[in-house]
């Protein structure tokens, strides 16, 4: 059956539908990772976008239970150039468009998807669609009209828990704010002997500290983090007596709450081959990265020039510029110095990615059990 | 880090001629680390034996030394030279090995070299498969279970930790060469004792099978801060078992979950810290069992190869010249990606698109060798295609083989096809997609081949609709690192196929022009094609137009996205080259310089329209037409062999006896003299017919030449603009005329053609080429005989000697043609009358792949053999000859025992062979006849049984390593001939073995030059230098 992809500005792409039989509509964006497909169709991050992989055959090794990073698909649908069901792959538990069916998540494949790639790359990523042929592009224009542009979107509490969980019983407990986790930061932590508490994301301050975690962390997610004042502001009175670390949006929430703001990128940063350097030690990584949002340096410039570490003073004492993105040169991360604490924009935990900065977690919890010590 | 400045001259080693296992690939970054060096305001040293390539041309280097890659003449070029640095990794294992024996033997130490990229301990972690195995387990990583045996009862006792299946490797060689798989246990002793003979330390790991498992390699680099970066995933099609270097490849991999491809970057990795490369690319394969995740890592190469000429082409990330550039100190974020310009090459590209590698195979040329792919490469070039998808990359790649004979099956049902599937051989895609039309299921397929089902799936599909792919509209993509998350800037391009074209090509408003490139490497067509492809694009660029280069050879300089200004990595079939055209709109399209290639399209692209540079189709055709070539000749009152052409059996052999015995045959349809043959009766000519009724069917033209023997044969490259015809070189060839002119050595100038014939072969020259009007380039052969001359043939277009003449002379042949071709005429480029003029001596010596073939007669004839060619340059012919023969990897001995024996007809002046060598000290031992013929003339011989006689008899005496020089001609070669088994036997123990008359006699006289000890070396720019300076002089 016939499907296309409509963007806002009336660019339209032709497929065939597979996966779902529905439409969907949200912003459309671009993933340059050569695989990881389940995985990202599962991140929470990807709430309310529909994913243009522009690596052509997806679904090559079907999907697995190993594969999600959370226990639904967030992702509005996945925008393909050749699909591949793949049940028979080995380590497969079920194909891929008929996992995307189960999920009753619509997909497109046979788009051209370069073509897309290079549109969004110069008019940057927009609202847009996916839609079965027989839905007419009149329809269609209104559906994409009636959905919200990212910029000003507080999609935490989408994809925040309902209420307080807890996962693992290692020694050390770390209070996160879930405003959309990934399960391999969860998984990476408990690895490390870690009892993680997941609390919604509107928890007051007093309700994250009530079990006296040894230190706070700040989840990935989402949608804009400019609309998500009153985590910072919870945030802000978190800062200090434990350490604090975040990924991804936690890293764009901490750097509002010491001060920096953000703003959306053009298009994004979605792959898993972007080099970040670590200003302290020189040492290039090579990262996974999914944001459509940055940090603004403490400078006022959206990139950072300088080659080493930039130091400036917060409300929470002096910040340290820790990593720079080295294909744009935005912020990727901050330490504070003062008390403890630091994030990153990337995410270590890969899933999908390189597992080059894993160390960031082992780090961590060694500060923990430092400052808990 | 940035720039060393501590060093200032870098001696770089090429990987000497083309061999099965190390082909233009190393070309191609030898240059990128030429030019990336020179650029860096470093002075460049450069020794290369192959003339063929761009790196040996003058302006590459500061100094250029075409010399044998050996100890000596190296350590000599070091001596005179004085480089600071030694960059060995971008020779293939010739230089590495080259540069681990200058290190051994105290060379590099002695003038204070230094090794760059990678050090002598990092070379043997890798190289040494003992030090590496123990390196890896070191680094936590596993490998297949192995043992190490330096005797074949070593080996058995090891049998039985390894079991069997066992995959012997030796140590120290090339592409596996000498190696194997051993099913049963005495495969095993016989393939551990050839992998004992072909290692150069007589050493053989024995690997613990892990056969049928998914193959794959990664293309790493490291710099000196220790950041890492992975360059392209490569997915064999093909399980372990067939060489990667011989198996369909994938770029990037396609069937690893995210999770297990991780891993294999972090073993990746892993490997390259632990082998200690400091800075540039490493190749790091491992075999993977997609069912228990298990990941075993087989070897590692610590420099660029194949892969990463191929890794480079996939993705646009210049693998070699970032290896440079971080051998001299840069980082990799310190050094920009050329294509983005804007982003560092510290990343790791990422491609939205498929890439597919095909491996070309030779055995057609050698009969009796058995097609069956194993651990040890035979392939002989490569086509890469590049598709949106799987499908369309596949099929693409399927096109640019370009085989001369595509094989049916017709015969064969599903379940004979799926048996056939079983024994990996050469054919075994077009066995699968057979089975698949037949109805075969991906399964069955499976069951018997063991390649994934996703490729299965996939081709399966392609079979039962191979139109599918191609539906909608060409979209001409392009090749940009980041999969379009940033603007690319250099214009390297793909065809995919879309609903709707999307081009992305960005003209400026120069006009352009195309160039054909030569397609995959194959026996007859190799690098040399390349060269002049090459030099066509930068002359097209001096002139002022936008060079398009179109070729699918991902080892060759051609497909350098720097060596042009538009390049299309397309197939070169009429289809693939009007859809460029179409997009291109060129001033013309050049078609001389690919080879047969491009020539094939001529007639095609003239038909379409499409304007042709240089000379026109009609000449062409009228230089391949042999009636119509025939009648041109009897028009100039040239004298050509005898011939007639048949078109069944019966006018065969009616013709024969008029053109009259002996005759060289030869089906009209085929190229590089293949199953051409020389009969001497009747009875030879039906014999050969029959023997290949099956590949010239009925109606099928058959030639029958007079064949000229004991004829000089001489081969000519001139130019021409129409008019003015200018001869760039005359060749003599040192095998007489029947050994086919690829494979027969050659000097510049000729040494022994009076004065007289060299004016009329240059008065001849130019008739032809005025008489066939050509404009550019013509090569034509010649055969001389009791002071007549005859034409053999004349090509009207770039020959396989033109980089060697260039060379030689110092006059770059195929750019003045290009010129010629842009309008130029030869009076305006001042060209000097008597180029040869030179006072030194040129040799061309072919290589011959005998030695990878097991089964090959390795005896030269009228068909070509041979994969590729060294130079040797001296102030006398028999120096150069010499050297010519050690570049060659058949050096010859200084002293010792020759063994010769010859035919009748060869007797005399096998004496006088005879005599040079006893004078020279040499003993000699011979068979009965040929011992008394020497003997009769008073010279002392040893008689030694034939293989028939019983032993100890000639083969054992070889085997034994007795014997230091063979000199054998053929007595017609019946397969299994005493002849057979004295040849093999020497090529097996690498003992110079010459087969026929004139080259042992030049070998003889090489020996005695050599006796004055080591030849001084010179570089080409001192050679030209005094070139021209001859030249002003007249
Ligand atoms: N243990 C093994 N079991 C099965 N096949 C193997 C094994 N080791 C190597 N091979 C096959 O032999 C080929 C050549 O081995 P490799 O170590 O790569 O030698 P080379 O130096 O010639 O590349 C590999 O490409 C692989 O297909
Ligand atoms: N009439 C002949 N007499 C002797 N040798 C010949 C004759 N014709 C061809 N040959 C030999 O066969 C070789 C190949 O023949 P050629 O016509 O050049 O075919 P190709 O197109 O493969 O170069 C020549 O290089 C030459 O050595
Ligand atoms: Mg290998
Ligand atoms: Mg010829």
């Amino acid at each position: 059956m016939g499907a296309y992809v409509l963007l806002e500005d009336g660019t339209r792409f032709d497929g065939e539908a597979c996966g779902a039989d529905a439409h969907a509509t949200g912003e459309v964006v671009f993933t340059t990772g050569m695989s990881g497909y389940q995985e990202s169709m599962t991140d929470p991050s990807f709430a309310r976008q529909l994913i243009t992989f522009t690596y052509p055959h997806v679904g090559n090794y079907g999907a697995s239970a190993e594969a999600m990073e959370s226990d639904r698909v967030w992702a509005r649908a996945a925008i393909m150039r050749a699909a591949v069901n793949r049940e028979d792959a080995p380590g497969a538990e079920r194909g891929w468009l008929d996992w995307l069916r189960d999920c009753g998540v619509p997909a497109i494949t046979g788009v051209d998807t370069r073509a897309l790639v290079r549109h969004i790359r110069s008019a940057g990523a927009m609202r847009g669609g996916v839609f079965p042929e027989r839905i007419s592009e009149a329809e269609a224009r209104e559906l994409i009209a009636a959905e919200p542009s990212m910029v000003g979107l507080d999609l935490a509490r989408e994809v925040t828990p309902p209420e307080l969980t807890v996962v693992g019983d290692g020694d050390v407990r770390i209070a996160a704010i879930d405003t959309g986790i990934k399960s391999s930061i969860v998984r990476n932590l408990v690895q490390r002997g870690a009892t993680v508490e997941l609390h919604p994301c509107t928890a007051t301050a007093a309700e994250v500290v009530a079990s006296a975690p040894d230190a706070v962390f700040l989840a990935n997610g989402p949608g804009d983090p400019a609309a998500l004042g009153y985590v910072v502001d919870t945030l802000r009175e978190l800062i200090g007596p434990r350490p604090v670390f975040g990924i991804c949006l936690g890293h764009q929430l901490l750097s509002r709450a010491v001060g920096l703001e953000t703003f959306k990128l053009p298009f994004g940063h979605r792959g898993a081959n972007h080099p970040v350097k670590d200003l302290e030690t020189g040492r290039i990584e090579i990262t996974s990265q999914n944001h459509g949002f940055a940090v603004v340096g403490p400078g006022g410039a959206r990139t950072v020039d300088a080659d080493e570490p930039v130091r400036w003073s917060t409300d929470f004492g002096e910040a340290r510029l820790s990593h720079v993105n080295l294909y744009d040169r935005t912020v990727e991360g901050l330490t504070l110095l003062d008390v403890a604490g630091g994030t990153v924009q990337y995410h270590p935990e890969a899933g999908p990615g390189p597992n080059d900065s894993l160390y960031l977690f082992d780090r961590f919890l060694d500060q923990i059990r430092r400052a808990a010590a | 880090m940035p720039r060393r400045n501590d060093i200032h001259k870098i001696l770089i080693l090429g990987s000497g001629p083309i061999v099965i296992g190390q082909a233009a690939e190393f070309d191609y970054s030898g240059v990128q680390a030429c030019k990336v060096l020179k650029d860096e305001g470093y002075e460049v040293v450069l020794v290369n034996s192959n003339p063929a390539t761009i790196m040996t041309d003058p302006e590459f280097a500061d100094a250029t030394y075409v010399e044998p890659l050996l100890p000596g003449p190296v350590a000599a070029v070091i001596e005179r030279e004085r480089p600071d640095a030694l960059l060995p990794t971008l020779g293939g294992q010739t230089a590495l090995n080259l540069a681990k024996a200058l290190h051994e033997d105290g060379s590099l130490e002695r003038f204070g070299v230094e090794l760059i990229g990678a050090d002598y301990d990092a070379i043997a972690r890798a190289e040494d498969r003992d030090l590496f195995r123990q390196t890896m387990e070191r680094a936590g990583l596993r490998m297949p279970r192995s043992a190490i045996a330096t005797s074949v009862d070593e080996a058995l006792a090891a049998l039985g930790d390894v079991g069997l299946p066992c995959i012997v490797r030796p140590a120290f060689t090339l592409g596996g060469r000498g190696g194997g798989i051993a099913r049963t246990e005495e495969d095993y002793r016989r393939v551990v004792a050839r992998g004992l003979a072909a290692s150069p330390i007589g050493q053989v790991l024995l690997d613990e099978s892990v056969l049928g498992w998914g193959e794959f390699e990664l293309e790493v680099m490291r710099d000196h801060n220790d950041n890492v970066v992975i360059v392209c995933s490569i997915e064999n099609v093909d399980p372990m078992g067939v060489h990667t270097g011989d198996s369909v490849t994938v770029a990037p991999q396609q069937t690893l979950t995210d999770r297990l491809y991780q891993r294999l970057r972090d073993q990746a990795i892993a490997v390259i810290r632990a082998v200690g490369v400091e800075t540039g690319g490493s190749n790091v394969q491992f075999a993977v069992d997609p069912v228990s995740e298990e990941i075993l890592v087989i070897e590692m190469n610590p420099r660029v190869s194949r892969s990463s000429a191929l890794a480079s082409k996939a993705t646009g990330f210049p693998i070699a010249k970032i290896a440079a550039r971080l051998a001299v100190g840069y980082a990799l974020e310190e050094i920009p990606n050329d294509i983005t310009k804007v982003t560092p090459a510290s990343f790791e590209p990422t491609i939205d698109y498929v890439v597919v590698k095909w491996p070309r195979f030779a055995f057609e040329k050698f009969p009796g060798v058995s097609s069956d792919l194993t651990t040890h490469m035979k392939s002989v070039g490569e086509a890469m295609a590049i598709g949106r998808t799987f499908q369309q990359a596949f099929a693409k790649a399927l096109r640019s083989r370009e085989l001369d004979s595509s094989t049916a099956f017709s015969e064969l049902d599903a379940d004979a096809l799926l048996t056939a599937l079983e024994r990996p051989a050469a054919d075994r895609y077009d066995v699968m997609l057979e089975a698949f039309r037949k109805g075969a299921t991906v399964e069955a397929v499976h069951e018997r081949c063991g390649v994934d089902p996703w490729f299965l799936r996939e081709l399966r599909e392609l079979a039962l609709d191979p139109d599918a792919p191609f539906r909608g509209e060409r979209s001409y993509k392009a090749v940009d690192t980041c999969a379009a998350e940033f603007e690319a800037r250099t214009p390297y391009f793909y065809s995919g196929w879309e609903r709707r074209a999307a081009h992305e090509i960005e003209k400026g408003d120069r006009s352009s022009v195309i160039i054909l490139g030569s397609g995959p490497n194959r026996i007859g067509q190799g690098i040399e094609f390349d060269y002049c492809c090459v030099h066509a694009a930068m002359t097209v660029r001096d002139a002022g137009r936008d060079a398009v280069m179109i070729n699918c050879n991902p080892e060759t300089v051609s497909t350098d996205y720097d060596t042009s200004d538009r390049l299309y990595f397309e197939p070169l079939t009429l289809e693939d080259v009007l859809g460029v055209v179409d997009v291109e709109r060129p001033e013309g399209v050049i078609v001389q310089f690919g080879g047969q290639t491009p020539l094939k399209l001529a007639a095609g692209l003239q038909a379409a329209g499409v304007p042709l540079l240089g000379t026109s189709p009609e000449a062409i055709d009228l230089a391949e037409d042999r009636g119509r070539f025939g009648a041109l000749l009897d028009r100039l009152g040239y004298q050509a062999p005898p011939y007639a052409t048949a078109h069944s059996v019966e006018e065969a052999l009616r013709c024969g006896s008029k053109v009259g015995y002996p005759l060289l045959v030869r089906p009209s349809y085929v190229l590089g003299g293949r199953a051409m043959e020389i009969v001497y009766s009747d009875d030879g000519l039906r014999d050969y017919l029959v023997r290949n009724a099956g590949s010239n069917g009925n109606g099928r033209e058959i030639f029958l030449d007079r064949f000229l023997e004991n004829a000089i044969e001489v081969d000519v490259d001139a130019l021409c603009d129409g008019e003015d015809v200018w001869i760039g070189g005359i060749m003599q060839h040192v095998e007489e005329a029947g050994i086919h002119s690829g494979d027969s050595a050659c000097v510049l100038p000729p040494h022994s053609l009076g004065h007289q014939m060299l004016d009329r072969i240059r008065e001849h020259t130019a008739g032809i080429a005025r008489g066939l009007g050509v404009v550019g380039l013509l090569n034509v052969q010649y055969a001389v005989l009791g002071g007549e001359l005859y034409v053999i043939e004349a090509n009207p277009r770039a020959s396989r000697t033109i980089p060697f003449v260039s060379k030689a002379i110092g006059i770059p042949l195929a750019k003045i043609a290009c010129r010629v071709m842009l309008g130029a005429r030869l009076r305006d480029l001042d060209l000097p009358a008597e180029p040869m003029r030179a006072d030194h001596v040129s040799v061309k010596e072919a290589v011959l792949p005998f030695d990878r073939f097991e089964g090959a007669d390795a005896v030269l004839g009228p068909e070509m053999r041979s994969t590729g060619e060294v130079m040797g340059v001296a102030r006398d012919f028999p120096t150069a000859f010499a050297k010519a023969q050690a570049a060659a990897g058949a050096a010859l001995p200084a002293g010792g025992t020759a063994f010769v024996t010859v035919t009748d007809s060869d007797k005399p002046g096998a004496v006088a062979i005879a005599q040079t060598l006893h004078d020279l000290g040499f003993r000699i031992v011979a068979t009965r006849g040929t011992a008394e013929a020497i003997e009769r003339m008073g010279i002392p011989a040893e008689r030694i049984n034939k293989v028939g006689e019983g032993s100890p008899h000639v083969v054992d005496w070889i085997e034994r390593g007795d014997v230091d020089l063979v000199v054998n001609t053929p007595t017609g070669s019946g397969a299994r001939s005493d002849g057979w088994e004295i040849r093999r036997a020497a090529v097996t123990r690498g003992i110079p073995c010459l087969t026929t008359l004139s080259g042992g006699l030049a070998a003889a006289r090489a020996i005695a030059a050599a006796r004055s000890g080591e030849p001084a070396v010179t570089s080409l720019q001192e050679l030209h230098g005094r070139a021209a300076r001859a030249g002003a002089a007249t």
